[in-house]
């Protein structure tokens, strides 16, 4: 268990999240995409905390992280919601509109 | 050296329950598979001393994952329960992408020359975050505790269909009817 | 950490178990004694009954349903009774205790979130619409109880200035935590009956419901699922004694005898308690949970706060 290593998982973690960002069509699907994405980097920071500077400010970062998470969700949820109320569907192809 | 059996095998699980939330055919695996890797990187955090916010990892995301197989479960739309299928677009692009990324972050990560360890961790990281959050870094959870006041006011205005007034009912003492809006 | 413990080696595991398990029977042996006199039967006729029902249980086939979710099943029927054993980990028996986690009281949280999960995968699983409906139900009311209970395990920790169970106990000499937060103790009582699924938070296993959450269980796997139930309330008892009712401390009797007396004691009044009380929909728990509830511990939170910083100064 050194930096490198932990950080290599963390990494991976990361790539998963990111795949399923990118290609999952539905909305919920891309959130739990982030939330890996996200678990990595919590992962990461824990290991930078731990292996570089354990310091007890350092910390603060990871409630930090776990806070955009809760955030990310709640808003998630939301915009899937209303998404499918008002379209009856919550695949991101039929939501592109919404970039015009 | 029993920390790093005990990290190898969270490590495998972790990823490998985080690559199954894409490979699995139903809802609620892929929910409870992400809470599985959640579950697995707070436990990972326990071997680096952090006892609080690895447990409050554990507790925040099987909350977060339960809450979230309903919605899967509800946008989903039509998985009963193992229905196979693929709901992906640009695949291709999507593997590409994550592995060269993936290689990218390797490729620094085993080339950075990582500066050596400075400082030791505190005897009690409890009472240490505590100070840090009550001291230097108080408005760092000022600011937090803003932003996330802003979030329940805004998704829920995103996700109610009635506006501020319209209670459903509330004049008759009665809240909680449950009525679905018409 | 605390000087007043003494950590067993894991070897003893299997002995909270049992005890666990024995408590779990107390309770459901006091509810079996209770059930009986409600139907105008001796009391002691009801003592048998959770040694019957298990007997039946375990002999009784089997039931599949179509198109069963059947790892899932198996992890929420099963995992309620873990989760139990995992939240006695933290829990001191007088001076004994498996593991003095620094951060026991979050732990101990953690683990009640896992039943949300478990629950809702033992109505996921049989892939029936009443179990599913009972697994929603809970997590509907789990909504409303979680908030107050974290609020309510917060007040101790506050009080004796440390998260670890074992400073909690050591904290409480000569004055018990429920006699100077009692909002905070009901409140915490009302969520062991909330965890473990018993009314008035009992919807999701309502006869409404043909049962919800258990309606599609039956042999070994209902056994699991009741068994777990008992020793949720058990567990629940259990640390409540340790951070609201003195844990170990009283006259006479050894410590260790005295955090099972009450123990079991708590837990008997909760089986009572439970039985005089009806079942409510989980759609109004919601707002009773938000808009009363969670401000009262509030209050209680911030009088124990006050009560801290003065007499600490």
């Amino acid at each position: 268990m050194t930096l490198q290593t932990v950080l290599l998982v963390a990494a991976a973690l990361f790539c998963v999240g990111l795949y399923g960002a990118i290609s999952q069509q539905v909305v919920v699907m891309v959130m739990m995409g982030l939330e890996l994405m996200l678990n990595g980097v919590i992962l990461a920071a824990g290991a930078f905390w731990w292996f570089l500077s354990p310091a007890p400010d350092g910390q603060v970062l990871l409630l930090v992280v776990i806070t955009a998470m809760t955030v990310e969700m709640a808003m998630g949820f939301a915009v899937a919601t209303l998404l499918h109320r008002s379209r009856g569907s919550d695949m991101t192809d039929m939501a592109t509109d919404l970039s015009r | 050296m029993v920390d790093d059996i005990v990290f190898w095998g969270l490590a495998v699980v972790s990823v490998a329950s985080g690559v199954a939330v894409f490979r699995v055919d139903s809802m609620a695996r892929a929910t409870y598979a992400l809470a599985v890797s959640f579950v697995t990187v707070g436990l990972v955090l326990l071997l680096f001393g952090l006892d609080y916010l690895g447990i409050v990892v554990v507790l925040m995301m099987v909350m977060e994952m339960a809450i979230m197989a309903i919605y899967m479960i509800m946008f989903m739309g039509m998985n009963p329960a193992l229905m196979p299928m693929s709901m992906v677009h640009g695949k291709r692009t999507a593997v590409t992408v994550a592995g060269l990324t993936f290689a990218v972050l390797a490729a620094g990560i085993l080339l950075v020359d990582w500066p050596e360890r400075r400082g030791a961790p505190a005897a009690d990281l409890t009472l240490s975050l505590g100070h840090a959050v009550m001291g230097s870094k108080m408005l760092v959870m000022i600011t937090v505790s803003a932003v996330l006041f802003a979030t329940i006011v805004s998704a829920l205005v995103l996700a109610l269909p009635r506006g501020r007034y319209d209670t459903d009912g509330a004049d008759d003492g009665d809240r909680a009817s449950g009525e679905a809006p018409s | 950490m605390t000087g007043a413990l003494t950590q067993v080696p894991a070897g003893w595991v299997p002995l909270a178990a049992v005890l666990l398990l024995a408590l779990a029977a107390l309770g459901a042996t006091v509810d079996g004694a209770l059930a009986a006199r409600a139907q105008g039967r001796h009391w002691g006729s009801g003592l048998g009954l959770p040694m019957a029902e298990t007997a039946r249980l375990l002999r009784q086939r089997r039931r599949r349903t179509v198109a069963a979710d059947r790892p899932l099943w198996l992890i929420g029927t099963g995992g309620l009774l873990v989760v139990a054993l995992l939240m006695v980990v933290v829990v001191p028996l007088g001076r004994w205790t498996l593991s003095d986690l620094p951060v026991g009281v979050v732990w101990f949280n953690a683990m009640d979130v896992v039943v949300w999960a478990l629950v809702w995968l033992a109505g996921w699983g049989p892939n029936s619409a009443h179990s599913l409906v009972g697994g929603y139900r809970f997590l509907a009311q789990a909504l409303a109880y979680e908030l107050p209970l974290m609020f309510a395990i917060t007040a101790p920790a506050v009080a004796a200035g440390s998260l670890a169970v074992g400073d909690v106990v050591a904290a409480q000499e000569g004055l018990w935590f429920a006699v100077w937060m009692p909002v905070a103790f009901l409140v915490f009582c009302g969520a062991v009956l909330a965890f473990s699924v018993r009314a008035p938070f009992s919807a999701p296993a309502g006869a409404d419901l043909a049962g919800g959450v258990l309606a599609d269980s039956s042999g070994i796997d209902r056994w699991l699922l009741l068994a777990g139930r008992w020793a949720l309330m058990a567990a629940g008892s259990a640390f409540a004694v340790a951070v609201f009712l003195g844990g170990g401390h009283g006259p006479l009797l050894p410590a260790w005898l005295w955090s099972l007396v009450k123990t079991g004691a708590l837990l008997a009044v909760l089986v009572w308690v439970r039985r005089r009380l009806p079942t409510v929909r989980p759609d109004r728990l919601l707002p009773f949970g938000w808009v009363v509830v969670l401000p009262l511990v509030l209050l209680q939170l911030l009088v124990v706060a006050v009560v801290v910083v003065v007499g600490g100064s």
